[in-house]
């Protein structure tokens, strides 16, 4: 398979997994290393362009951001904001426990 | 690297047995901007509101839910720009935040990092000891000033294992204002934000209210030998008062020369602040620091402001409270310590020139000064009410005023009539009238108390013809007839005159 | 009346205007076709007594004489879309049960039109594949079936797949990087891509945002601009949306193309496209030509670093995108030993194995250190791309690609090598990196039979030249295949 200049290692791999709070067993980090070397690999072609001096594209429309006036138009619906919570009480959405 | 020349003041050095040290100080302060609305929805901002009725579907993050910039809250974080002397960028872009938590819907969180909307600018600030002295000004230069929204809140202590989760204030607009490291003392730092705070509600673009978290701050402390390397850093997050942030500081840098002396390293890491025991404690380390991964955000188009636009906020920008004070100084003859005082609030600066101009206006500006500052103040300040709340009105605090200044009643006579002024008890004139504190100034009236006193201290007349110390006994005498009503001067003047003085 | 279901939408809102059958009618023939075409696997829900309800109300609209543009027609909507009260999965397990309180805007627009809704269409989840293999809730199968299972082409492998085999007149679907007008190419139906920002996102599950943009699939040209006119409109809750009305597009279809510019990339002919796709692609020059339209050699220089520069900004968008389906508001929470492991466990099982794999690269291309190299490069690429199209149109109106670089392949083929999968998307990605429109239209048949696509991209907010030269195109290469109707 091919090889990406900057190849992912197994270690990227468990960073990247954890950033993305995906899990990963340890003996699937090397395969999927592997497996993201090899669109890496595939994406370093964008190497070849050459883009000195181009501005980069972050939307397809050339807009300045449309803005709203300051009114209170939404919210007041707790119950539309609950209703496909695994779990709320009293009002609130509960979670697991966020500090030890 | 941030580059720090200024040397502390020697007074706020730290001298520990291996020698000096100086505390270096940055602060990245968050102002709410007082909209209605929030920064990229249409729920309202109201503060203390039942759990989740202030959510919007786009606040709890549901799919396919996108924002749409307040235009508002573009408009403050330009006045606000404006206020800290800095640069409005015209082109400025959100970005996404990347993070898990709880009271994140979307996991992350939509703020500027590139492309913020307020550039570089600088502050003057006053630095005030715990005796109250003022030090010589010191300019805090503005990094940069970006808008993001806050975070819902976690309540942890409605079950034992378990996180409630209320997103009514997630995605209200915030103002983070971010600080060279330019402070060098505790003080400094509290001075800064006291002076952030002046601007914010000046401009109205932020309530300032800190009790309800609408201005707080993150307080980033390092330690150096004076002039000497910079230390590394370590950020206190979220730190609440003007009191906490001084202490916050004290504590952290005691902490690092404490380490440093003892030949160990300063770990970079975000920190919290105890403020029940007063110190501060890991919160997260630097190998736990996050990966952000902020890229601009695909649901937002760039902000493109029109010069026109940030001409119009600029034309229509009130007074500053550094220049008020100047004008307080030059039009009304205020000394320093008074103008600063009364011009650090808007609400404060607002009263006072209520209270010199309304009614029949033109009172003294000196007198409604000490009225204001003295008596209200102390008096709020001792019954723990805001100003905002004060019983006593700017109106009627001059009405008061006018009853000293048009001889109505002496200026000892008014103490007692604010005093029931102030428990509500009603307008001066009401109060005077209802309890008969009109000054006596019928001249017949005086001459005859004074008479009256001459005739039953005969020798002492004698000794104070000699002797014109002795006057104010006899002055003293004709008030207590007059239960103190008898109007000073004229007494005065009769007395001197049947003396022979 | 099973017949019913052969009608083009065109026809069946004429019939229903005249009289000739009931949206009842119409829609209980569509359903009976759904329920004889469960094995199709294109529903993910169905919504059929919804739907008669509908018809009924439909009817009542018409006798009114408050019939909308879309009135009493049966039609299918891709499981993105959020449908109030229905459930919404965007094909992954993660979403679970959530039901949407709450209505899409192209949807929303479709439903104020009068559309009867048969169900939501399965597709790949999170739109993220291009033969609908990803789906949690399994494979859709290709009506056109040579022997073996075929894919319908992918994300909107649901929609394309129902509106082949008449389950439905036509049906929403989304194109990211060619998901509409793939699957169009893979079952003989028409797809189009609008210019990015004519179709509303708010309300449709995102993948990545910049590029995301809903249209119809739908059996003719005339149909899917029909459905296109319905769904797109401007709309304030989308900063991304365009202030434009929306124009009487099915006016465009069967405009002359005389004169027209037919613009051909000469960088589209790429290594080991099989000879047949080629030789589509020269006979759809020839009837262009016949039809009277001008051809004229372009180049589109940046062309193969289209899909690169796709890879990293759409799993980018979506590595971010994707991180609110963390198990603590709606959908799937898998409960583990502390809000961390829940997270992980949430999230490791909610998500499939293509899905996951786009976050990680996302992740890591937006992450310290390999942005610079991998995003901010991405992104210029992109620019490179627009002004690739910017010189095009100095000479050409519009320009005749191929769809796809194959046609529908086994089920099971491509699933184990991504890149292979990646370049399904090679003929497509270039407008959703550009915005452009982009309509796929069935030409021919490939000699196994299957159908196959060519692509007709126009300038941004030009759907109205894409139309009148797919229509062309359409009429000239006079595609009436359909599949045998082998799963009833």
């Amino acid at each position: 398979m091919a090889q990406p200049k900057n190849g992912v290692t197994a270690q990227d791999v468990k960073k990247i997994a954890k950033l993305s709070r995906l899990h990963v067993e340890d003996d699937r980090l090397e395969p999927i290393a592997d497996d993201l070397n090899g669109i890496l690999a595939w994406i370093e072609q964008l190497g070849e362009v050459d883009v000195e001096g181009v501005e980069p594209m972050t939307s397809a429309v050339d807009m300045a951001a449309p803005m709203r006036s300051d009114n209170v138009s939404d919210g007041g619906k707790r119950e539309a904001v609950l209703q496909n919570a695994p779990k709320s009480d009293d009002g609130f959405f509960v979670v697991p426990r966020s500090v030890e | 690297m941030f580059i720090a020349p200024r040397i502390a003041d020697k007074k706020d050095w730290i001298t520990t047995e291996t020698g000096d040290w100086e505390i270096i100080i940055g602060l990245e302060v968050h102002a709410q901007v007082a909209s209605e609305s929030k920064l990229f929805s249409g729920s309202a901002t109201d503060y203390g509101s039942a759990p989740n009725t202030q959510v919007s579907l786009v606040d709890a993050g549901m799919p396919g839910m996108l924002p749409v910039v307040n235009e508002f809250c573009i408009e403050q974080a330009v006045k606000t720009g404006f206020g800290l002397n800095a640069k409005i960028n015209l082109f400025s872009r959100f970005d996404r935040k990347n993070y898990f938590y709880v009271d994140l819907p979307q996991g992350y969180q939509i703020s500027q990092f590139e492309h913020p909307i307020v550039g570089e600018g600088e502050i003057e600030i006053l630095p005030i000891d715990g005796d109250g002295n003022v030090g010589e000004p010191v300019n805090v230069g503005i990094e940069r000033l970006h808008l993001e929204q806050d975070a819902g809140k976690s309540v942890h202590d409605l079950s034992p294992d378990e996180t409630y989760v209320d997103l009514n204030r997630c995605g209200v607009a915030l103002m983070e204002i971010v600080s060279k490291p330019d402070m060098r003392s505790p003080e400094e730092a509290s001075a800064y934000v006291e002076k952030l705070r002046g601007i914010v509600r000046a401009l109205g673009t932020c309530d300032g209210d800190m009790e309800k978290g609408n201005l707080r701050a993150d307080v980033n402390v390092s330690v150096r030998r004076p002039g000497g390397e910079l230390g590394t850093r370590c950020e206190i997050k979220n730190v609440n008062s003007m009191r906490f942030i001084r202490q916050a500081i004290n504590y952290e840098a005691r902490r690092h020369i404490d380490i440093l002396e003892a030949g160990g390293e300063i770990d970079q890491e975000t920190r919290l602040f105890d403020s029940v025991k007063g110190e501060t404690r890991t919160m997260r380390s630097k190998e736990d620091a996050h990966d952000y991964r902020y890229f601009p955000d695909p649901d937002l188009l760039p902000i493109k402001l029109e010069q026109a636009f940030v001409d119009r906020i600029k034309s229509e920008l009130p007074e500053m409270p550094d220049v008020r004070k100047a004008r307080f100084m030059s039009d009304y003859g205020l000394p320093e310590y008074d103008a600063r005082i009364l011009t650090a609030d808007k609400v404060k600066a607002d009263f006072y020139e209520t209270v010199i101009s309304s009614g029949v206006g033109g009172r003294d500006p000196k007198i409604a000064s000490n009225w204001t500052m003295v008596e209200l103040f102390g008096a709020l300040n001792k019954a723990g009410v805001e100003l905002e709340d004060s019983p006593v009105s700017a109106d009627a605090l001059g009405g008061l005023i006018d009853r000293i200044l048009d001889d109505t009643i002496s200026g000892k006579i008014a103490k007692g009539v604010f005093e029931k002024m102030f428990a509500g008890e009603g307008t001066a004139d009401e109060i005077i009238d209802r309890d008969g504190l009109k000054q006596v100034t019928d001249m017949g009236a005086i001459e005859a108390m004074v008479d009256d006193a001459i005739a039953n201290n005969a020798a002492q007349a004698e000794k104070a013809k000699e002797n014109p110390k002795l006057l104010g006994f006899f002055v003293g005498q004709v008030m207590k007839a007059s239960q103190g009503k008898a109007n000073p001067k004229a007494v005065n003047e009769i007395l001197r005159k049947k003396l022979g003085l | 009346m099973s017949d019913l279901t052969k009608l083009t939408l065109s026809d069946a809102l004429d019939g229903m205007a005249k009289g000739d059958f009931s949206s009842e009618e119409l829609t209980k023939a569509h359903i009976d076709a759904c329920m004889d075409g469960a094995d199709l696997n294109a529903f993910i829900t169905t919504t059929f007594e919804d739907a008669m309800e509908s018809a009924k109300a439909s009817d009542a609209r018409r006798k009114a004489g408050t019939a909308g543009k879309l009135e009493g027609a049966p039609l299918g909507v891709k499981d993105l879309f959020c449908t109030e009260g229905v459930k919404t999965t965007a094909g992954s397990k993660i979403l679970g049960e959530f039901t949407p309180t709450y209505e899409s805007s192209v949807t929303a627009n479709m439903k104020a039109d009068g559309m009867v809704m048969l169900g939501k269409l399965n597709l790949d989840e999170f739109a993220m594949g291009s033969s609908n293999e990803t789906s949690f809730y399994g494979p859709v199968i290709n009506p056109w079936r040579k022997g073996e299972n075929l894919v319908p082409g992918g994300s909107s492998g649901g929609s394309a797949s129902a509106v082949a085999a008449d389950l439905c007149l036509g049906a929403t679907a989304t194109d990211t990087g060619g998901s509409i007008r793939q699957p169009a190419s893979f079952t003989g139906t028409v797809g189009i891509k609008p210019t990015y920002g004519r179709c509303s996102r708010w309300g449709t599950v995102a993948f990545a945002s910049s590029l995301d943009q809903a249209g119809p699939i739908a059996k003719t040209v005339k149909d899917s601009a029909i459905l296109l006119e319905s769904m797109a409109g401007y709309d304030p809750k989308d900063s991304t949306s365009i202030n434009a009305e929306v124009p009487n597009w099915a006016a465009s279809c069967g405009q002359s193309v005389k004169g027209l510019r037919i613009g051909i990339p000469k960088e589209y002919t790429i290594d080991g496209m099989p000879a047949e796709i080629q030789t589509l692609w020269d006979e759809g020059i020839e009837m262009m030509k016949a039809a009277g339209a001008e051809i004229v050699p372009i180049s589109l220089p940046h062309t193969k670093f289209a899909l690169p520069a796709y890879y990293v900004v759409a799993p980018a968008e979506a590595s971010s995108n994707l991180a609110r389906y963390d198990g603590m508001r709606y959908g799937l929470r898998v409960d583990g030993k502390d809000l961390n492991d829940t997270y992980e466990r949430t999230r490791t099982e909610g998500f499939g194995d293509e899905v996951r794999r786009r976050i990680m690269i996302g992740t890591y291309v937006l992450s310290a250190g390999y942005y610079d190299a991998y995003y901010l490069r991405a992104q210029k690429v992109r620019t490179r791309i627009v002004e690739d199209f910017e010189n095009a149109w100095q000479t050409c109106d519009a320009i005749l690609t191929p769809t796809a670089p194959s046609a529908a392949f086994a089920v099971g083929r491509k699933v184990n090598d991504p890149v292979q999968m990646y370049l399904n998307d090679i003929f497509t990605v270039t407008t959703n990196l550009a915005g452009l429109p982009g309509i796929s239209v069935p030409a021919g048949l490939d000699k196994n039979g299957l159908p196959l696509g060519l692509q007709i991209i126009g300038r941004a907010m030009d759907e109205a030249t894409v139309f009148k030269a797919a229509s062309a195109l359409e009429d000239a290469a006079g595609f009436t295949a359909k599949p045998e109707t082998w799963w009833v």
